[in-house]
Order: structure tokens, then sequence, then C-alpha cells
């Protein structure tokens, strides 16, 4: 490598004046992260009856859960806003209405005074129902606002007691109505529906789904999953593709997100300026149960419907998004030399098609979360030849070398002196 | 009439060098020591095949991992990014890689004590999002029952500095790593497993060093970042980056590669090969008639 470094500097000192004309490309600015918007965080724990049940480490699945609170919220970070709600927590009878409503906000979203958190869980007892949906519901509610990334971190131990409204619906229409919204599911000693439904709903927002069966796992996945909502993150925009390209929205550079239904197509408008390149990826996440193959095209069509360049992937199994990727250098000056105004920005409209596919029983609305990604930056260096600035390489090239070079040696010696013969003659 | 002179104060020098004694052979022995001097001194840059990654010390290996692309946990090559996870997560992870270079990532998934048989699979993404294909390595392998770990890893192609547009080629930028299970029974499902990712590299050197280049490596975000170095107008700059990843030494400008020292060496050589094929037309080193003093 050191050999390597030297070698390079003293090409560089040599080509500086070839160089000099000719800019550097510039390395990706890191921007520092400087999110002013706090991340939130709700914890929401199931109070119900069965939370009583003795198979935690020799506790009490409730003394567990308290064991784990108090001391995620010792290491909780300064900036995440930090909101505890229960569920079943309060109504201890049989009337199954009331039971369902029974959720409440322990401890507000907000700046965490940690002391007060921990009494507040303290006086917890397992109690009454388990209205998962309903507490969902409510959750985000009280994650309502800010900018920052939300995420609900759901900890139960029984499957929804209130039917007929399934959680896992509850939680993809949240996830569609909030934007950077995702729900991290942990199931203490889960039986097969439980592990069902939670990482349904899990799946349904993108977070991840835990069995517990240890105090200390309840305690590392809650401080892990409360960490990474303090990681900062983009937001994506929210945008409304359109069904046609003359009506689709006109983005710039940045992150976008979408919702694409089942073979749907989603169009974008992007204005890449003569000289630039295009830059596009999308994703869409299989928020449900798909069926087995499906796959995603993104297309860059002109304004006129001719197909530029696309991007197509295909995939078979279990998934969590689908992503295809394009690239679109448009040329300096590739069309009309007679205006010499301004470079004429050409729409270049995008497609975002899916071919995933449900079976019968599974909702089709709200739409596949879609995520894009647009760039316009400069375009590249276009390549005159295969190798780096046409030089050659290896020993076929040095021999052809040096056989020429000797060749054309010879042959001017050769020619010299029989110059010199004739000169002589005369 | 200009070359000849050339060529002729060449064949003095040589001359000199060999040793004044005028004897052509010596010429040619001279040429061919020079050859192979020049021959030695650009094989350290001919055969810079050593692996280039070495665990870089600034910076702790992460310990978690992104769920999303978005969210993907940026490491260093070289680095052993270590995460714990459960069962049916999707494990993301992004690194730098640049032209030149052939990345390999490995993966180990430690697994918890009883499982059933489980499909584990690493998948490669560029900085467009687009599946990258592995050369060679196990993608995708099965955990019997039980087993303790299951090792994965996934060879890139080697990452160009230009490719056309239309080609899905590896170009320089973020790469990004997805670790997780394919096919898993439903009562695994959340079980804690811990999953370790290392990328190294190969650097193929000037074999791969193609023409061209891109203004700005593939890493996704980069014109809204590279907005954010010039104005603060843009209110989507205050806030975190899609991807801040770069290399230990940053990207290569595309200048640089081991093609100029074959060629220049290639140059010298004709040119010496030139001076030898010239000399062997003209005889014995000086004509006897002359003498030496002349």
């Amino acid at each position: 490598m050191i050999t390597r470094q030297r070698l390079a500097v003293g090409a560089c000192a040599l080509l500086a004046a070839l160089t000099a004309g000719i800019a550097l490309p510039a390395g990706a600015v890191a921007g520092e992260p400087t999110g002013d918007a706090a991340p939130k965080v709700d914890l929401v724990l199931d109070v119900s009856g069965s939370m009583r049940a003795r198979d935690i480490d020799g506790q009490t699945r409730m003394a567990a859960a308290k064991q784990a609170f108090n001391e995620v919220l010792d290491a909780t970070p300064e900036e995440v806003q930090l909101g505890i709600r229960t569920l079943g927590a309060n109504y201890p009878g049989d009337d199954r209405k009331t039971g369902c409503k029974d959720t409440e906000q322990l401890y507000p979203v907000g700046p965490l005074d940690r002391t007060g958190a921990k009494t507040a869980v303290a006086t917890l007892a397992p109690t009454g129902w388990t209205p998962i949906g309903p507490a969902l519901l409510k959750a985000a509610d009280d994650l309502e606002g800010g900018e920052g990334s939300r995420r609900i971190v759901l900890i139960s131990d029984g499957e929804d007691t209130c039917a007929p409204l399934d959680p896992c619906e509850v939680a993809r229409e949240i996830a569609a109505k909030g934007i950077g919204l995702t729900i991290d599911t942990l199931g203490l000693v889960p039986n097969t529906k439980l592990r069902q439904q939670l990482s349904c709903i899990a799946e349904a927002t993108g977070g991840t789904y835990t069995s517990i069966e240890h105090t200390d796992e309840l305690t590392d996945k809650v401080n892990q999953l409360v960490d990474r909502a303090a990681d900062p993150v983009v937001t994506p925009v929210a945008v409304d593709g359109a069904d046609a390209c003359a009506q689709a929205p006109t983005l710039k550079s940045g992150l976008y997100t979408d919702r694409e239904e089942f073979g749907q197509h989603r169009w974008y408008r992007v204005d890449v300026p003569a000289g630039f390149e295009l830059r596009a990826s999308v994703s869409v996440a299989a928020d449900r149960q798909v069926n087995r193959d499906y796959g995603v095209s993104l297309r860059a069509v002109t304004a006129s419907g001719r197909e530029i360049v696309r991007g197509e992937s295909t995939g078979s199994g279990r998934t969590d998004v689908m992503s295809a990727g394009l690239r679109y250098p448009k040329a300096e000056g590739e069309d009309d030399d007679d205006s010499d105004s301004k470079p004429a920005a050409e729409a270049v409209c995008l497609q975002v098609a899916n071919s995933f596919s449900a079976a019968s029983g599974v909702k089709t609305t709200p739409g596949l979360p879609l995520e894009l990604t647009v760039d316009v930056v400069d375009a590249p260096d276009t390549s005159s030849d295969v190798a780096s600035f046409g030089l050659g390489r290896g020993w076929w090239l040095l021999g052809a070398l040096v056989l020429t070079g000797f060749l054309a040696g010879v042959l001017w010696g050769w020619v010299s002196r029989w110059r010199v013969a004739v000169w002589r003659t005369n | 009439m200009r070359t000849t002179r050339v060529l002729s104060s060449l064949r003095v020098v040589s001359g000199v060098r060999a040793g004044g004694t005028g004897r052509a052979g010596r010429v040619v022995r001279a040429v061919g020591a020079g050859l192979l001097v020049l021959g030695a001194a650009a094989s350290p840059a001919v055969a810079d095949s050593s692996p280039s990654a070495s665990p870089s010390d600034d910076g702790a290996a992460p310990t978690s991992a992104g769920t999303s692309f978005r969210t993907a946990t940026e490491v260093d090559q070289g680095q052993q990014a270590t995460a714990s996870a459960s069962m049916g997560d999707y494990l993301y992870w992004s690194f730098p890689a640049d032209a030149g270079q052939r990345p390999t990532v490995k993966a180990t998934v430690k697994l918890p004590d009883a499982h059933a048989s489980a499909t584990w699979q690493v998948d490669v993404y560029d900085g467009l999002r687009r599946r990258q294909a592995c050369q060679y390595g196990a993608q995708t392998r099965t955990a019997a029952q039980d087993a303790a770990s299951v090792e994965l890893s996934c060879t890139l192609r080697t990452v160009r500095a230009w490719s056309e547009p239309w080609a899905d080629d590896p170009l320089p930028g973020t790469y990004y790593v997805r670790l997780t299970t394919v096919g898993l029974k439903a009562a695994d499902l959340g079980l804690p497993v811990s999953a370790e990712v290392q990328v190294d590299s190969k650097d193929v050197g000037g074999a791969a060093a193609v023409d061209g280049s891109l203004a700005e490596p593939l890493v996704p975000g980069v014109a809204v970042a590279a907005k954010g170095g010039d104005s603060d107008e843009d209110s989507e700059t205050s806030v975190a980056v899609l991807s801040s990843i770069e290399p230990d030494d940053g990207w290569a400008s595309g200048w640089w590669s081991d093609r100029w020292v074959w060629t220049g060496v290639g140059g010298v050589l004709a040119a010496l090969a030139g001076v030898g094929g010239y000399t062997l037309t003209r005889g014995a080193g000086r004509p006897r008639r002359v003498p030496p003093s002349a």
C-alpha cells in the first residue's frame, strides 16, 4: 500500500499541470446529523391478568417487566422522550366492552423524569383484559406531533382479546397514517397465536418481533429498541404519486414515501438538467402476508412515453422489502444546441410498479409502503476507452512495445547505414 | 535527422555505461539488465493483490444493526460488526467500497440452543438498492436443527470506477448488507440470535482500472448532502443524512492506476530496445578506422 501511495503522490505531482484544469470529483459531504426533533418512544405494557403467571426466571411476568422497566428507565438516553402506556391495568370485571377500552397513559411522552416514571411503574398490578388494538391507537395519539422518529414498543404476554378489531390491521392503519412510526413487539413466554399476532403487528410497521423467556433478555431488548429510536434517521417526505405521467408530482433530490397497492402504478416526475445524472431507487415493502413470488420495477420514461432505462428486481420467499434502482446521466448539449440559453431540464417520469400479490383474505388497502430516493448529481465523466486513460497493462504490452521499439531501431539503423553508404558512394 | 542524433547520443551514453569498450554485446546486456531492474521496480505495483483492508482502530465497531435500508448501521471495511437480534429480523449494515476493490462479506450467525432447521441468507445491495450478485461464497445456507451457528459469505464482483448507466455493475459507493432468515419454522420466530458481519476486500489494482468516473460516488442522498455544504436554505440538510459513509482515506479520484507504471515502463523499454536494435545494425561499436581520440 505504501508503494502504491508513494506512486500515487508522484503521479499527482507529475500530472499536476495536466490535472489543473479538471476538477477532481469531490467526496461525499458527511453531514453530521443534527436532528432537532426529539425521538419519541411509547412503551406499551400489557398489565392483563395473565401477567400474574410465575414463569420468567422464577418470578411473575409482571415482576420481570417492572424490573426491566426500572433498568430501561435508568439507561434511556437524555434526548429520547419516553412515555408509558398500559393496557388492561384498571378494569378487573367481566364486561368485554368496558374491558376493551381499558388502556391508560401511565406516564406521558415527554422529557423523562426517571423517578416519577419508576414510581408510576411500581404501582402496576396485573388486572384485566388485553385490548392491544385500542392501546396501539391511543399510543399512536400519544406520539402525535414533532418531526423525530416515533416508536411504539409493545410488550404483551397474551393475544388480543378484543376481536373483531384486528391489532394487525390497526398497526397497518397507524403506519399508513403516521410517517416514521415503527411498532416493535415483545412476546413474554409466547404461544403460537401470540407469536403470530405480534409478528404480524411488527411486520406491518417495519418493526421487529422478539420472544422473551428471561428478564435480562427483556431489559436488553427494550434498551436496544430505545437506543435505536435515539439514532437519527432521515425522515421521508410523504408524496402522492399519480396514475399517469402527466399528473405526476415533481420531485427534487430527497427521500420520499408513498403507498402502492397490489398491481398499481405510481408516477413521479424529476427534472434532470443537461449535464446532470438522475439516480433513483425504490423500495416496496411487503408489510403483510404476500404470495411467494413478487417483483418491483422502476422505469424512467420521457414525457412522450419513450422508455429511457429501467431497474427491475424479482424475488421469491420471505422478504421485508423489494427494491430496484436506476441511473440516467443526461449528456450535456445532447439536443437543441441552437438555443444557447440555460440548459433546458428534461422532465423524466418515473414509474413504479410491483407484482406483489396476496391470498384472497388479505386486505389490499392501504397499499404497500413505498420508499423512493431521488438524487440529481453531476453527470459522470464519460469513458472514451475501456482502460483508464487508454493506458495499457501487462507483459503482452511490454513485449509488444519492446518488439516494436526494437524493430524500429533496427529499421532506423539500416536506413541510416544505407544513407551513409549512398553518401559515401557519391 | 533529429531522431538520428538523439538515438546516436543515447548510444554513446549506453556505450559509456557499458564500460566504454564499445562492444555491442555489452550494450545489449546492459539493456537487458535495465529491463530486469525496471521490471522489478514495477512489480510491487503489478502484484498489488494484498488484502487492502486492515482492521481500523479508529472508532469502535458497531454493536447493533439497522432494520431497513434507511436505518442501516454503517460499518468500515475490516471492522467486525456485531448485533443481537431475533430470529426473523432483517438486519442491515452498510459499508463503503471503492473502485478496484472486490469486497467479500462474511456473516456468522450464532443460533439459540434449541431450534428447528432454518435457512439464512446474506444479500448485498448497491447504493441504488440494486441487488448485487455474489460471484461465489455460500450466500444461502441452511442450519441444521440445533446447529450452533451458520456461516455465510458473498464475494461481489470488482467495483469499477465507471460503467454504462444501463449496466448494474458495482460502482464506488455505499453497499448494503442484508442478513436474514428466509425460511424458518413459526415456533422459532423471535428467538434470540447474535450476528457478526465483516467486510474485507481484495485490491484488484490496475487490472480493473477502467476509464471514466462518477461525479459523485453512488451514495444515497449525496445530492442532498452536497447541497447542504453549499447553502443552509434547504431545511432537509439539518437532519440526518441517508448515508454518510466514506472510506478511511476518502474516495479514490480515479486518476491513479498501475497502468501508468506499465505504460511508462513499456515506453522506456521500447526506447531501450530501439537503441539496441539500432546499435545492432551499426556493427561492433565505433568504426575501427576512427582513432579513440576523435
